[in-house]
């Protein structure tokens, strides 16, 4: 269980809904993953569009975390978050100011006068953030209630590209981090568990994997193993081998050593 | 008649048409459920929607949640 910005969560694993190609395959993957939150976009109304997203998270029985994806400015990503409020009647937001489009790395400057201006505005934000221990800390000082950095450029499964930075990060933050985009299978789950992220956030791992629903409940397992790991405290790395076997009470078996 | 661009398009609306005429008209669902409106780029709440009148080349943007996100 972790706290968030007042609220206790069973579940250490976020799932955002892009990429999957049905609504019935993103429920099944939902389920399967435990998560309790679940990001949308907020993009036009689309006549076209056949069944709503509210009522299948809603049947899954998972809570709905607004993004404001597609924003470059803070002035995009405040008015998106305020349009979001509106619609899904939250003043939670995973607030996301991108740098371009190529990279979709995150903007600071846009990031961090946003995250004041939704602050203060009576949200609580969740801010999607590059792997930097600086601006982590001056989203927390500006009154974010999680930091989430980055692990590697989104969608790009290349896993945690800084380890290091994202330590950092978690020693100094007095708030939960959660980490957010490059996951690109189980593995780099747990490592972000075993490195003290409190959560991990993604979708593209389960909703582009060949068998999402199957990847999902991978998942699952990855994060409640790393956390437990990381719980357990591992042991240290050495450079030489250390016998797990007693060494007294050896048999003399060999008449003369080979190599001697 | 009144002009404005509803979410991106130029569409002709009758005269004194409102917001809530308008969220019509984009293709929302009748119960205006997981919608927000922006008109002109700032929010405009629900329970205004019906006495907020529209003016020529006003832009209209009409949002719900879909699929997104990592």
């Amino acid at each position: 269980m972790f706290e968030m910005a007042g609220r206790a969560f069973e579940s250490r694993l976020i799932l955002g809904t892009g990429g999957f190609r049905s609504l019935d395959v993103m429920a099944a993957a939902a389920r399967e993953s435990g998560a309790e939150l679940a990001t949308v976009a907020m993009r036009r109304v689309d006549p076209s569009a056949r069944g709503s997203i509210l009522d299948v998270l809603e049947q899954a029985g998972l809570e709905v975390l607004p993004n404001t994806a597609g924003c470059f400015t803070a002035r995009e990503a405040v008015t998106t978050a305020r349009l979001a409020r509106e619609a899904l009647a939250t003043d939670w937001v995973k607030l996301e100011v991108i740098g371009d489009d190529r990279t979709l790395l995150p903007d600071p400057a846009e990031l961090l006068a946003a995250a004041e201006e939704l602050v203060a505005d009576g949200f609580t934000v969740l801010p999607y953030t590059n792997d930097d221990p600086i601006l982590a800390r001056r989203l927390e000082d500006a009154g974010c209630a999680a930091v989430m950095p980055l692990g590697s450029p989104i969608g790009s499964g290349m896993g945690i590209n800084n380890p290091y930075n994202l330590r950092l990060i978690v020693e100094a933050a007095r708030v939960p981090v959660i980490l957010d985009a490059g996951i690109g299978t189980a593995s780099d789950a747990a490592l972000a568990m075993e490195a003290g992220c409190d959560a991990v956030l993604l979708a593209s791992a389960i909703s582009r994997a060949a068998d999402p629903v199957a990847m999902a409940r991978a998942m699952r397992k990855a994060v409640e193993a790393g956390y437990e790991a990381q719980a357990a405290g591992r042991i240290p790395r050495r450079l030489h081998a250390r016998a797990s076997s007693p060494e007294e009470g050896v048999a003399a078996l060999a008449e003369t050593s080979p190599g001697t | 008649m009144t002009a404005v661009i509803l979410n991106g398009e130029a569409r002709q609306l009758p005269a004194e048409a409102t917001l809530e005429l308008a969220v019509r008209a984009a293709g929302a669902p009748e119960d205006g459920r997981g919608v927000a409106v922006a008109l002109d780029g700032e929010v405009v709440p629900r329970a205004a929607w019906s006495t907020t009148r529209l003016g020529d080349g006003q832009q209209v943007e009409v949002l719900q949640a879909v699929q997104g996100g990592r």
